[in-house]
């Protein structure tokens, strides 16, 4: 059988060899910690600390604000020094913590479980939802609420997302090729609160010595199988995803869960085992520094709340100008003006551009060649729905299907005019879904 | 602040292709029957081609200067405009006709339609046939080796024999760019390689036209006069070069096949069934007119959303 994939998608330069051989490193902030009280999707979370409070690695400073929302954790010690808005990545001011660190990493005591197939499933879903697990691919969406479908006996995959398509990250990379133990734990589990799932590692074929790895660790799991795929983005879009591996398909009214899958990526999975097997909150991660900008691109183990710019420094600096900072990767990170912002659970790379490939180009006339259409992983037509963008026909928008777009962006990419097709699709999806909100 | 960093929507980068490489590639795969149209006709040839190309982007030039719009000819797409026009005319032609065909191209059909992606019919065909109406005589003589003879899809209308050998090799008469269907062929092979065109467009409209062809040409599945037909007529040039035109052509996938198959059908009916032995570019040009229908009842649908349907029945 060929290797699996979906139709459409784009092939950009990818970047990856800048930071993928490179081990990751341990890296300790110096300066203060920023935790905004909304990294996830759904409440922001509520203060339980007080400026002045001291706190302790692993201690709760905000408990979740609803079902679908996640408690965050402090992780570092030391002194709360305010609670006031902060800008973050994607350029909002949000509510947020503020931690001086004392540099002792005094941590609070984690309940241990010796055994985690004698737990029962409310349990595991519990210490989830206590550990502040959520999506940490970039949604950001509450693992706990994931993980409780209305019918978990009707889940039959279990996706553990490690495609890692967006170019030039490879966070997800050096976690499976250095703990891809905890990857496979923490999907068993996973596999613990469906009883009728398998558990599938999609993971592209660029990665060749990853794919081994996970190979060799569940030969004799009769549960779990790996799935390679192939090297295309956005192979890693959920919905791409689902369809490589299941060959379903969803649609943007669709959870995963109505086609009988559940996705997380590689993180996400091991924060799950840290949470359930160690007791352990999500207050660390592994984030790529990179692009051509970077002294030495390379992946850190970093404490969320940690500093963007702290983070450049450690990775050397700047050895050439850098012209624009991204928040994530080149096809859907979010540029920043300023990188004095936080980390945060979602955040995974910080990448310097010494060239600003967007606004270098100008725009020229659509010649209709198709190249969107061929490009775009969700059978759209994006150069008719950016038209009906800037001319504000939201009727016909949605008749064609505009609301499916995934915001991946491989129709500018391709774009041979240089037209920004994916800003305008996105900015009339967010007017139409407003309008909805709106009447609802 | 004054070292912001630059800030735009995602995504940050983007590909290399652009307007400009693909008109430049298509230019590049038109060479080889250029360069054989003006080997097989002489330097008379030459000349004509320069007079279209000239002619489409001064016009070009001119016309966004007096309506005081940007330039647009760096993006070459009026250099493809007249080197297409060169190709559908025959050698003989008076250079002050190819010289106004480049400019009816331009001016016509595609300025004051709005400029390049706006046009609603392939501006070197709408030429090609504002000439053949209006000076019929100077756009139909062909002559080869000196002697005026047919071309020989006119042969083969009057039910006299070709040569496909020939045919396949271009010598013989016709307008200086369809003759030789190997060099065509070269051509289309640049373009589908490096990605401008698919067979979507050209292979369902030779398919098509072949079917047709057997099924009402009269001769049944006679191989020799088949190939004839495809080979001729400017068949294989209209196919993959003027079919494909992006801007006149539907931008859905389903609906380049059925484009595809209107044109194979309308060619075999002008042919066939029509007084002259020709029908390629008023086939394209009434396909282009359909573009905006094919378009509408061929939306592809969003990826997922057939399930819905199917799970709601």
């Amino acid at each position: 059988m060929g290797l699996r994939t979906f139709k459409g998608g784009v092939h950009p330069y990818d970047g990856k060899d800048l930071s993928k051989a490179k081990p990751t490193k341990e890296l300790l902030p110096v300066g203060d910690l920023v935790f905004p009280l909304s990294q996830h999707i759904g409440a922001p979370a509520t203060p339980l600390v007080s400026v002045g409070d001291s706190v302790l690695v692993g201690q709760k400073i905000a408990e979740a604000g609803g079902f679908v929302s996640a408690p965050i954790y402090s992780s570092v010690s030391g002194t709360v020094k305010a609670i006031e808005p902060r800008r973050v990545a994607v350029g909002d001011m949000v509510n947020s913590i503020i931690i001086e660190n004392d540099g002792n990493y005094m941590e609070a005591g984690f309940e241990e479980t010796q055994d985690v197939t004698q737990l029962r499933k409310e349990e595991i879903i519990h210490k989830i939802k206590e550990a502040g697990v959520v999506g940490m691919g970039g949604a950001g969406f509450p693992t706990h609420v994931k993980l409780s479908p209305k019918n978990p006996d009707k889940i039959e995959y279990v996706i553990a997302n490690c495609a890692e398509c967006e170019p030039f990250l490879t966070s997800d990379y050096r976690r499976m090729i250095e703990e891809p133990e905890k990857l496979v734990e923490g999907m068993r589990i996973i596999l613990q609160l469906f009883d009728h799932a398998k558990g599938y590692f999609g993971v592209e074929d660029n990665k060749p010595d990853a794919i081994q790895k996970l190979m060799e660790l569940t030969k004799d799991e009769p549960r779990m199988k790996v799935v390679p795929l192939i090297t295309k983005y956005p192979q890693g879009g959920e919905r791409q995803l689902i369809k490589a591996v299941t060959d379903r398909e969803i649609n943007s009214k669709m959870l995963p869960a109505d086609a009988g899958c559940i996705v997380d990526n590689v993180e996400t999975i091991v924060a799950v085992y840290n949470a359930v097997r160690y007791g352990r909150p999500l207050t660390d991660r592994i984030f790529t520094v990179t692009g051509d900008a970077v002294m030495e691109p390379r992946n850190f183990k970093i404490k969320i709340g940690t500093n963007f710019a702290e983070l450049l420094e450690a990775a050397g600096g700047l050895k050439n100008p850098a012209k624009k900072m991204i928040a994530g990767g080149p096809m859907m990170g979010f540029a920043l003006f300023d990188i004095n912002i936080p980390t945060t659970k979602t955040t995974s790379a910080l990448l310097c551009m010494t060239e600003d490939e967007a606004s270098k180009y100008e725009e020229t006339a659509c010649i209709n060649c198709g190249r969107c259409v061929e490009a775009c992983p969700e059978g759209l037509i994006p150069s008719r729905l950016a038209d009906y963008s800037q001319h504000g026909q939201k009727a016909v928008f949605e008749k064609w299907y505009g609301l499916e777009c995934i915001e991946c962006g491989s129709c500018s990419y391709g774009c041979p005019a240089r037209r920004p097709l994916a800003q305008a699709i996105k900015t009339m999806k967010k007017q139409v879904l407003a309008d909805k909100r709106k009447k609802k | 602040m004054s070292d912001l960093f630059s800030v735009t929507s995602a995504p940050h980068v983007r590909d290399k292709m652009d307007t400009k490489r693909i008109m430049l590639l298509v230019i590049v795969s038109l060479l080889p029957a250029s360069v054989f149209g003006i080997c097989n006709f002489g330097i008379r040839a030459l000349l004509v081609i320069l007079a279209t190309v000239i002619s489409a982007v001064v016009s070009e030039y001119v016309y966004e200067f007096i309506v005081k719009k940007k330039s647009t000819i760096n993006d070459l797409s009026a250099v493809v405009t007249g080197l297409l026009l060169a190709l559908n005319l025959p050698h003989t032609i008076p250079i002050w006709m190819a010289v106004l065909g480049g400019a009816f191209a331009i001016i016509v059909v595609k300025m004051l339609f709005g400029g390049l992606g706006q046009n609603f019919m392939n501006p070197a065909l709408g030429a090609r046939c504002f000439l053949v109406i209006s000076f019929t005589a100077q756009m139909t003589s062909f002559t080869y080796d000196g002697v005026t003879g047919a071309t020989p899809l006119a042969q083969l209308k009057a039910g006299e024999s070709v040569n496909v050998m020939k045919m396949l090799l271009g010598t013989e008469a016709g307008t200086i760019g369809e003759t030789s269907v190997i060099a065509l062929l070269l051509g289309a092979v640049i373009l589908i390689l490096f990605g401008v065109i698919d067979l979507r467009i050209p292979g369902t409209y030779i398919l098509t036209f072949a079917i047709f062809v057997v099924l009402f040409g009269g001769r049944g599945l006679d191989i020799t006069y088949l190939v004839a037909q495809i080979c001729g007529g400017g068949l294989i040039l209209g196919a993959f070069f003027m079919a494909t035109d992006y801007v006149t052509s539907p931008i859905t996938p389903m609906g380049k096949i059925l484009f595809g198959i209107c044109l194979g059908v309308l060619t075999g009916i002008f042919r066939i069934f029509g007084a002259s032995a020709e029908g390629v570019s008023y086939a394209i040009i009434i396909s282009n007119l359909l573009v905006p229908l094919i378009e509408r009842v061929t939306v592809p649908r969003a990826f997922g959303i057939q399930r819905e349907k199917e799970g709601e029945a």
